[in-house]
C-alpha cells in the first residue's frame, strides 16, 4: 500500500480522482440547491421570457424598439449599444494612444514629460470615477437646452447632449454607395498590380495617395452628377428641447470619453514599449540603405514593433469591451444595464439572464482573441 | 543653454511645438491653480459659504471628511477602525526593525491580525457593540475590500497558475476553464452574480453577508488575472531548474516552494503589483451593487441639497486619494524591482 503511495503516477491518479469527485459533487450540490431554491421561491425557469413583452422604454436604440417589444428585442438593443460604444471607443482610444505613445518617445523634453504626466495621471484613477466625473460634473452641468452652446446654428451642446445635423439621403443617393463599392474593388486590383509591378521592375507606384484620392473623388463625382441628392435635417429648439437632427446623449458621451481617455493611457504605454523594442541599429541600417524617414517607419520599424504591440493591444481592446459595462452606473442602456439590470429585476430569472450576459461577453472575447491570434500568426517572424 | 537647445529647440518643428505647448500650458495652468488654491473656500457650513469665491468649494470636503473616511460607521465606535489600522501600521513597521524575523511578522499579519481586525470592525464579542457591515463605508470600506482582495487573490492566483501548468489533466482543465471563464466576462457581471445569483446556489437558510459576497466575487475575479501573471513567470523558468530539483530528491511542492516560485515571483513583481492596482481601482465597482465605498459615499454626498454644485470638488478630491494610493503602489513596485534585481 505504501509502495503504491510512493509511486508518483498512482498518486497523480488518486489526486485527480479526488479533485474530479469534489468538483462534480460541488457542481451537483449547487445545481441541487438551485432547483430547491427556485421551486421554493416560485421562480419560473427557461428562456420563454425572451418572447414576452418587455414593457419598459430604452432611451437610446439603434434598431426599432418600443415598450411593446419583447425582452429578446431589449437584449439586442443593449448588445448593439455595447458594440457601438466599444467599437467607437476602440477606434478613438487607438488614435489617442498612438499619439501619446509617440509623444512619450519625442525628443522634445516638454512633450515627452506631458505625455508621461497624462499616462501617470489617468492610469491611476479608477475608470468609474472618470465616468462619473464626465457625466455628473461636466456633461450634466452644461446649460439647459434654451441656453445651449451654439456653433454656427449647426451644433448645439447642452445638458441633454450634443445635437448635430442629420444627413437625409434622397432619391439617387444609393448610386454613390455603389460607386464607392466599385472603386473599392478597383483599388484592391490597383494595389495588386502596383505590388506586382514593383516586384518585377522595381518602379514604385504611389498607390496610397492614388487610392485614397480615388475613394474620395469617384463617389463625390457621382453625387455631383445628380446634383447632390442629400439634404441635412437641422436640430431646432421647440419648446423646452431640441427636435430633429442627430443627438448624442450625455450618458453615451460620458462613457465614450472616459473609455477613450482611460484606455488610451494604456495603449500609449504599449505603443511606446513596442517601438522601443525595435533595435536602434534597424533604423540606422534602413537609413543607410537610402530609405526615407517615412519608409523606415512604415517598412522597417512598424512591422517589427507591431509584433510586440498586437498581443497586449488585443487584451486592452477586450478590456475596453468589458469596461463598457460600467456604463450601467450612469444608466446608459448597454447590455449589462438593460439586460442584467432592468430585465433581471422585472423577470427575476437571475440564472438565465446572468448566463446569457456572461455568455455574450465570453463569445465576443473568444472571437476577438481568435481573430487576433490569426493576425499574430500571420505577423510572426518567419525564421530560416 | 545646451540642454535647452538639445531638448526643446533642436529643429524648427520642435521649437514650434515647444512654443505652442508652452502657450497652451500658460493658458491652462493659472486658472487651474486659481480654482484649486487661490480662489478656493476652505471652510463653511453649506454651499452658500462658497458663493462669494470663484474657486473650489473645499468646505464641502471639510464638512464631510469624517463620512468620506468611515462611511456610516457610528462615530462613537470609530476608534475601533483607527486602532485596527494603527495595529497594521505597527506590524508593517516591524519589517524595518533590524533583527526581527520577517517571516514571523508576515505570519502575524496573515493569521491573527485579520481575526482581531474582524472583531474590532464588526464587534459582537469582547464587549464591543455589534456593527452591521451595511454601515461600513468610505475609504475604510475601500481599504478593507482591497486588503482582503489582495491577500486572498495572490495565493489563489498562484495555485491556479500551478494548476494550469500541472501534468494532471483534471486539475489543468479545471484551472484553465476557471481562468478563461473569469477573464472573458466583466467584473460587474461577476459582482451581479455574487449579489443576485449566489443566494440561489446556497442551501436553504445559509445566507452570506453582502460584503462577504462582494469580497468573494472580487477575490475570485482578480485571482484569475493574477494566475496569468504568475504563469508568465513560471514559463520563464528553464526546465532544467525543475529537473535539477527533482534529481536532488525534492517533491513537487518542495520544488515549487524552494526553487521555482521564488525565482518566478521575482520576475513578475511588476505584473503582480499592476494586478493589485487594478484590484484597488476595481473596488469602486461595489457601489453598483449598492455599497458605499469611498467613491460611492462621495458620489452620494454630492447629491446633498445643501451642497449642490460641488460635484467637481468631490470627484477631484476622490481622484487625488485614489491616485495617491495607486501611484505609490507603482513606485513601490519599481523600488522593490531594483532591490531584488540581482542581475544575472
Amino acid at each position: 500500500m505504501l509502495a503504491l503511495w510512493r509511486n508518483s503516477r498512482v498518486r497523480g491518479w488518486i489526486f485527480q480522482l479526488v479533485a474530479l469527485t469534489l468538483f462534480l459533487y460541488f457542481g451537483w450540490s449547487l445545481w441541487d440547491n438551485l432547483q430547491t431554491n427556485l421551486a421554493s421561491r416560485g421562480i419560473t425557469t427557461g428562456f420563454n421570457f425572451l418572447n414576452t413583452e418587455a414593457g419598459f422604454g430604452i432611451i437610446s436604440h439603434l434598431i426599432d424598439y418600443s415598450e411593446s417589444s419583447t425582452y429578446g428585442r431589449a437584449f439586442l438593443v443593449g448588445l448593439l449599444n455595447t458594440l457601438l460604444v466599444s467599437v467607437l471607443g476602440i477606434f478613438l482610444a487607438t488614435l489617442l494612444g498612438l499619439l501619446i505613445g509617440v509623444g512619450r518617445l519625442s525628443n522634445n523634453w516638454l512633450i515627452s514629460r506631458l505625455a508621461l504626466g497624462y499616462v501617470e495621471l489617468i492610469r491611476n484613477i479608477p475608470l468609474l470615477l472618470q465616468i462619473f466625473f464626465w457625466y455628473f460634473a461636466v456633461l450634466r452641468s452644461l446649460p439647459s437646452p434654451r441656453q445651449s452652446v451654439n456653433w454656427g446654428e449647426l451644433f448645439f451642446l447642452n445638458n441633454r447632449g450634443i445635437y448635430m445635423p442629420a444627413p437625409i439621403p434622397e432619391q439617387g443617393f444609393g448610386w454613390a454607395g455603389w460607386a464607392l463599392l466599385l472603386t473599392l474593388i478597383g483599388v484592391v486590383l490597383l494595389f495588386r498590380w502596383a505590388v506586382r509591378r514593383q516586384h518585377q521592375t522595381g518602379r514604385i507606384f504611389p498607390r496610397w495617395r492614388v487610392s485614397i484620392g480615388l475613394l474620395i473623388v469617384v463617389p463625390l463625382l457621382v453625387l455631383a452628377l445628380q446634383g447632390f441628392p442629400l439634404s441635412w435635417e437641422l436640430p431646432a429648439l421647440k419648446g423646452f428641447n431640441f427636435k430633429g437632427g442627430l443627438v448624442m446623449i450625455p450618458e453615451f458621451m460620458a462613457i465614450l470619453l472616459a473609455l477613450t481617455i482611460y484606455t488610451a493611457s494604456y495603449i500609449a504605454e504599449i505603443v511606446r514599449s513596442g517601438i522601443e523594442s525595435v533595435n536602434r541599429g534597424q533604423t540606422e541600417a534602413a537609413r543607410s540603405l537610402g530609405l526615407t524617414h517615412g519608409q523606415t517607419l512604415r517598412l522597417i520599424i512598424l512591422p517589427q514593433a507591431l509584433r510586440v504591440i498586437i498581443p497586449p493591444l488585443t487584451s486592452q481592446y477586450l478590456n475596453l469591451l468589458k469596461n463598457s459595462s460600467l456604463a450601467a452606473a450612469v444608466a446608459y442602456p448597454e447590455l449589462v444595464s438593460v439586460f442584467a439590470g432592468t430585465v433581471l429585476n422585472q423577470t427575476g430569472q437571475a440564472v438565465e439572464v446572468i448566463a446569457i450576459t456572461m455568455g455574450v461577453y465570453l463569445l465576443i472575447s473568444l472571437l476577438i482573441s481568435l481573430l487576433m491570434n490569426w493576425y499574430n500568426h500571420k505577423m510572426k517572424l518567419v525564421e530560416r | 543653454m545646451v540642454w535647452l537647445r538639445r531638448n526643446l529647440f533642436s529643429t524648427p518643428f520642435n521649437s514650434g511645438l515647444t512654443l505652442l505647448t508652452l502657450y497652451l500650458l500658460w493658458l491652462a495652468i493659472p486658472p487651474i491653480v486659481d480654482w484649486l488654491f487661490l480662489q478656493a473656500t476652505w471652510s463653511g457650513e453649506s454651499r452658500a459659504a462658497c458663493e462669494p469665491n470663484e474657486g473650489a468649494c473645499w468646505a464641502f470636503i471639510d464638512a464631510r471628511f469624517n463620512q468620506f473616511i468611515y462611511g456610516l460607521y457610528p462615530s462613537e465606535a470609530q476608534w475601533r477602525v483607527d486602532l485596527a489600522f494603527i495595529l497594521l501600521g505597527v506590524l508593517f513597521a516591524g519589517f524595518f526593525i533590524p533583527g526581527v524575523r520577517r517571516s514571523w511578522i508576515a505570519v502575524l499579519i496573515l493569521i491573527p491580525y485579520p481575526l482581531v481586525a474582524w472583531i474590532l470592525f464588526s464587534g459582537g464579542s469582547w464587549g464591543l457593540e455589534e456593527i452591521d457591515t451595511a454601515q461600513w463605508g468610505g475609504l475604510f470600506l475601500t481599504l478593507v475590500i482591497a486588503g482582503v482582495g489582495i491577500t486572498a487573490s495572490f495565493p489563489l492566483g498562484i495555485l491556479l497558475a500551478l494548476g494550469r501548468r500541472s501534468n494532471l489533466l483534471v486539475i489543468r482543465s479545471i484551472s484553465i476553464g476557471f481562468i478563461e471563464l473569469i477573464r472573458g466576462v466583466p467584473l460587474i457581471s461577476v459582482l451581479f452574480m455574487a449579489s443576485v445569483m449566489l443566494p440561489l446556489f446556497l442551501p436553504e437558510g445559509v445566507n452570506f453577508d453582502k460584503l462577504l459576497r462582494a469580497l468573494i466575487g472580487i477575490s475570485l475575479f482578480q485571482a484569475a488575472y493574477m494566475a496569468e501573471v504568475v504563469r508568465g513567470g513560471l514559463q520563464a523558468i528553464p526546465k532544467g531548474q525543475t529537473e535539477a530539483a527533482e534529481s536532488l530528491g525534492l517533491g513537487y511542492w518542495r520544488t515549487m516552494q524552494l526553487i521555482i516560485l521564488p525565482q518566478a515571483l521575482k520576475l513578475v513583481i511588476p505584473g503582480v503589483v499592476n494586478t493589485f492596482i487594478a484590484l484597488f481601482k476595481d473596488t469602486t465597482l461595489v457601489l453598483i451593487i449598492g455599497m458605499f465605498d469611498f467613491l460611492g459615499i462621495v458620489q452620494a454626498a454630492t447629491t446633498d441639497p445643501n451642497w449642490l454644485g460641488t460635484a467637481v470638488e468631490g470627484y477631484v478630491f476622490c481622484a487625488a486619494v485614489y491616485w495617491l494610493f495607486c501611484f505609490s503602489m507603482s513606485r513601490y513596485s519599481v523600488s522593490i524591482e531594483r532591490k531584488l534585481d540581482t542581475g544575472h
